[in-house]
């Protein structure tokens, strides 16, 4: 997915941080949307989403889309730093990965996967 | 004129951090695509690129402060279990909109939908502001990227939008109380 681009004047900022920015994003998103769904789904992965237990689910949940979320955002910015990389590509993968996260996270699509 | 505890970190929560990042939204929008629709050449304003900086970093702190708060303050007094028996749930919001076929989808629908759909937006506007701190008007030189962070503000705006009309509208069926009794102004 990256490629050097010799073609841009060295004054401007490559767009590889950027653009990691925005994948890692996008997956943040779908992570959010996927642990919400299983923990919905299924009562042994809600249970082991139980970081905290006033909050129940929803702390695994979200502590868990945070790490992976920063974890990604990190691998990402390590790799495209300093280069170019495909926009389009990358905008419709993330673009891709924020409708499941928007999808995922909608009740009555939730409920329909799971035949309800 | 009294307040419970509970009440003021519910009015905190929606009104101190969640409305205000919702306000700030038409500001955002407003000046990201002003900022970024001039020209490539045109000259950036240093002053006005740092404001913006400050204003999108504010809204990143107002939105992880709304939902960390209503995930771990304010939503385990909404699902607190009653004990046994309990035939007044107006303590227990969650048990009490479940009870009645009238009011389940609050709780269905609502909150389910609400608790979840709301972490898009502090992850979306992170990044909004980290690639604006980063670029600034310097965006301009890369359309693709302009656009992904736009179209990623909208769904935090929209995140945003479905967060807290539910979130008012579940204040207002079954509203989270009780603590410690906070006296505003002393009655005549």
């Amino acid at each position: 997915m990256a490629n050097t681009n010799t073609s841009s004047s060295t004054k401007d900022l490559p767009n590889g941080s950027g653009m990691a920015a925005i994948l890692a994003a996008g997956i943040g998103c779908a992570v959010l949307g996927l642990f919400s769904f299983l923990g919905d789904a299924f009562k042994g992965i809600g249970q082991f989403f139980i970081f905290y237990r006033p909050t129940g689910p929803l702390s695994g949940v979200t502590i868990s889309t945070i790490v992976i979320w920063l974890a990604a955002w990190y691998v990402l910015a390590k790799r495209w730093d300093g280069r170019n990389v495909v926009v389009e590509r990358v905008s419709l993968i993330a673009f891709g990965l924020l409708a499941v996260g928007l999808l995922f996270t909608f009740p009555p699509f939730m409920d329909l996967l799971q035949g309800k | 004129m009294e307040i419970s505890m509970r009440d003021l970190l519910t009015v905190m929560h929606g009104m101190g951090f969640g409305a205000l990042f919702m306000l700030a939204f038409s500001g955002a929008i407003g000046e990201l695509y002003g900022a970024w629709s001039a020209t490539p050449q045109a000259t950036p304003d240093p002053r006005s690129q740092t404001m913006l900086r400050v204003y999108l970093a504010g809204m990143v702190a107002l939105a992880w402060l709304t939902v960390v708060s209503g995930a771990y303050i304010v939503y385990p007094w909404y699902r607190a279990i009653p004990p046994a028996g309990l035939a007044d749930l107006s303590g227990y919001p969650q048990k009490f909109l479940m009870s009645s076929p009238h009011t389940i989808g609050w709780h269905s629908l609502g909150m389910e939908w609400k608790e979840h759909v709301a972490w898009i937006a502090p992850i979306a506007m992170t990044m909004v502001a980290y690639v604006y701190w980063k670029y600034g008007r310097g965006v301009n030189k890369h359309r693709g990227m302009r656009r992904a962070v736009l179209i990623f503000t909208a769904a935090a705006f929209i995140a945003t939008g479905v967060a807290g009309a539910f979130g008012a509208f579940l204040n207002k069926y079954a509203p989270v109380r009780g603590g410690e009794t906070i006296q505003l102004i002393k009655g005549e």
